[in-house]
């Protein structure tokens, strides 16, 4: 609806080395992210007046797995808090729109996961429709396949430039070698998928003036939206993603120009999939993190994007976006544009 | 209030039961958020934006649900946002909700939250399915001895919170337990469960929902031009605090005091025991009446249990807690909290029918959830002014 009437930046973020398998618990991962993300800040956990937490209790094996984690948020005295069982892009959307009531102004939110303690295979089908879909144990692998091959037929993508956003975000490989290997699921071999990725990441945002105080170049929110769509695979068109588009419109991503863009794909046809729903031209530099195909921690992933994003413009860029999204297919989608100011 | 003004216009919940084995959990929520939408007199086609509630995925076996249920909550094309704060999370669901609207990024939202227990085994999943769970109930018992110990207060105040609101029960065509003939005696006699808490002093394990619509000042204004009051919210607050360390009061916790604080301070009240006609306060087992009556100001510290006793909190009384039964009636653990919310709202709308608090212009309602952690409560009122 209306644009918000109070300026919200991020202004920094921090995030725990992203490995294969970690023994340090969601709660240590934490504590060492928030720490790193607002020291250099000069900030103290006492400064946060809010906090968001985004996990879920099905990649951590337990039920209430965020409650032991308030110990890294070190809310005490309590904080104002709350948690969503969403990526921590989520918990970022929770803070914005807490952080425009005003009465605020420091808000620190996290993502983390570890998903390395259990079997993806085994738990993803968990999130499916429980009476029609659930049951018949279809994995990520095989629902992303479903959706790559309609990409492909569309002409959206082809095996070729998958494999080429593979070797371009892991800076490994080449595409020559790469195709022959065998599929996994056709058309998705290893290089297609991402990989399994412990850990956290951290995110402190400040209303305007505490903002510009705090740091030269804050990274401003001027536009924020996510959508869900239609759950069932499908009964969806897997070529296109509607819900990404009209999260982009009500952001404004059309307003002007973003110089790069970080896409929450873990899959490469979902990279090509959505730089053509969003439009976005050879200019744009996409993922240049490497993305979700290089560490794709769960719960964290999109929280991730809007950070690298937010170093562009600490870096002096303009204009940046950043995309996350959660279920089957890309069922879920959202959409964050960052703004510098000279 | 430095925010905009911001309205409940709909309230809906389903029939609880131990076991809703006629809908599935689209059915169930799609009870509520009809309920809900007829009350607003509105569609899903005004509802800009859903956030769902809901306690442990363990519960049922479904992981992230709002998935699935995007399509029952006609949420599709919408934003679909999901909360979960253990107990408490169906009160951080309206509160997380108000806030979209309170941002001035959406008109009309719609709260759903929602547990369908049935489908598991709560006791299990409360103890992350490594068995030999205390459950709540034992996880709780240990605060209830200290806060015996403490105030000194007699062992029948528990047995009166469950009478009480076990009749309150009976006023409620929502509620789940419907005990005839309760009684002190039959509390009494019921099978002790955690010293000092009795079977019949603890919740049900209910399937249930509940929905709420919140709207901007106009909708609210439009509303009530139309015969239809709403409630307004005066203030809204969640706060958490650490699980464990010496210095944590359970009994008396910080961040329900902070939390009672933020909410007072924002609504304009300084005397709650007074300004306050009814509270919606999340009771699963009988003694935590009269400790959040002390934490939550509406007593004195030491003295929560003598509103008990001098019947202050019974339907009727200077004070109701529960009007609707509580969560002793009804114990959908997701929805539990929103029904606190979503009660004090219908008591300021006068919609609460035969459980309704004559003349209830202020109204608050609380959820908490974990070990004595995590705390919201908003306080709504018949008009954006009630004091003056």
């Amino acid at each position: 609806m209306s644009a918000p009437s109070t300026d919200i930046a991020v202004i920094g973020w921090a995030q725990s080395q992203m490995v294969r398998h970690t023994d340090k618990s969601e709660t240590q991962l934490l504590m060492s992210a928030i720490t790193d993300a607002i020291t250099p800040l000069g900030l103290q956990r006492a400064d946060i007046d809010f906090t968001c937490l985004g996990s879920c209790d099905y990649i951590t094996g337990q039920a209430f797995s965020f409650v032991s984690n308030l110990d890294a948020i070190g809310a005490w005295p309590p904080k104002r808090d709350s948690h969503v069982e969403m990526d921590g892009a989520w918990a970022l959307y929770e803070a914005w729109l807490r952080l425009q009531e005003g009465d605020i102004e420091i808000a620190v939110v996290t993502g983390s996961g570890r998903s390395s303690t259990g079997d993806p295979a085994l738990i993803y089908p968990m999130e499916m429709d429980p009476y029609f879909l659930a049951p018949l144990g279809a994995d990520p692998l095989t629902f992303a396949a479903l959706q790559a091959r309609a990409v492909i037929a569309s002409g959206i993508a082809d095996e070729r430039r998958m494999a080429e956003v593979a070797v371009r975000a892991r800076g490994t490989g080449n595409v020559e070698s790469l195709l022959a290997e065998e599929f996994i699921r056709q058309p998705l071999r290893r290089h297609d998928v991402p990989p399994i990725t412990d850990g956290a990441a951290a995110m402190v945002l400040a209303t305007g003036d505490r903002a510009r105080q705090l740091v030269e170049r804050p990274a401003y929110i001027t536009g924020f939206d996510h959508r869900t769509e239609c759950h069932n695979p499908s009964f969806r068109a897997l070529d296109d993603s509607p819900s990404t588009r009209i999260a982009a419109e009500a952001a404004g991503l059309a307003a002007a120009p973003v110089e790069v863009a970080e896409l929450q794909a873990a899959f490469t046809h979902e990279e090509l999939l959505l730089r053509s729903v969003l439009g976005l031209g050879d200019d744009v530099t996409v993922n240049a993190s490497g993305g979700a195909l290089k560490e794709n921690p769960i719960m964290a992933s999109g929280l991730c994007r809007v950070g690298y994003a937010a170093d562009h413009i600490f870096g002096g860029g303009n204009r940046a976006l950043a995309h996350s999204t959660s279920g089957p297919c890309l069922q879920q989608n959202l959409v964050c544009i960052l703004e510098g100011r000279s | 209030m430095s925010t905009p003004p911001v309205a409940v216009v709909g309230v809906g919940q389903t029939h609880h039961k131990s076991r809703r084995l006629d809908v599935s959990f689209g059915g169930l929520v799609r009870e509520a958020v009809f309920r809900a939408l007829d009350d607003a007199q509105m569609t899903l086609a005004d509802i800009d934006a859903v956030v769902l509630g809901k306690a442990p995925d363990l519960f049922e076996g479904v992981m992230k649900p709002e998935l699935y249920l995007s399509d029952a909550l006609g949420a599709v094309g919408k934003p679909m946002f999901r909360v979960h704060t253990a107990g408490s999370v169906g009160g951080t669901t309206a509160i997380v909700a108000a806030s979209h609207v309170q941002a001035g990024k959406h008109r009309t939202v719609l709260a759903v939250a929602f547990e369908k227990q049935s489908e598991g085994n709560a006791q299990f999943a409360l103890g992350s399915g490594k068995g030999a769970s205390l459950g709540a109930g034992g996880a709780f018992a240990p605060f209830i001895r200290a806060y015996i110990q403490r105030s000194g207060a007699p062992e029948h105040i528990g047995w009166k919170v469950a009478v009480k609101d076990r009749l309150n029960a009976l006023k409620n065509p929502y509620a789940h337990l419907k005990i005839e003939d309760i009684s002190i005696e039959k509390v009494k006699a019921s099978p002790m469960m955690w010293e000092p808490t009795r079977f019949l002093e603890s919740c049900p394990s209910s399937d249930g929902a509940c929905a709420v619509v919140i709207t901007d000042e106009a909708g609210g204004n439009a509303a009530a031009a139309d015969g239809r009051p709403p409630a307004w919210i005066l203030g809204s607050s969640s706060r958490s605090e650490p699980p464990s360390f010496p210095g944590r009061d359970p009994v008396r916790p910080m961040a329900a005091l902070q939390c009672a604080a933020d909410v007072y301070s924002a609504a304009g009240i300084t005397d709650p025991r007074r300004q306050i006609d009814t509270a919606e306060l999340y009771v699963p087992f009988s003694w935590l009446e009269p400790i959040w009556l002390e934490a939550f100001g509406l007593a004195e510290e030491g003295e929560g249990w003598k509103m008990v006793d001098d019947g202050t909190t019974e339907l009727g009384g200077a004070l109701p807690v529960n009007a609707s039964g509580g969560v002793l009636s009804s114990n959908p653990i997701g929805a539990s909290g929103l029904l606190r919310f979503a009660e004090a709202a219908n008591q300021v709308r006068g919609a609460a029918g035969e459980h309704q608090v004559d003349g209830a212009k202020v109204a608050i309602g609380m959820a908490y959830g974990a070990n004595n952690q995590y705390f919201s409560t908003w306080a709504v009122g018949s008009s954006l002014h009630p004091f003056d």
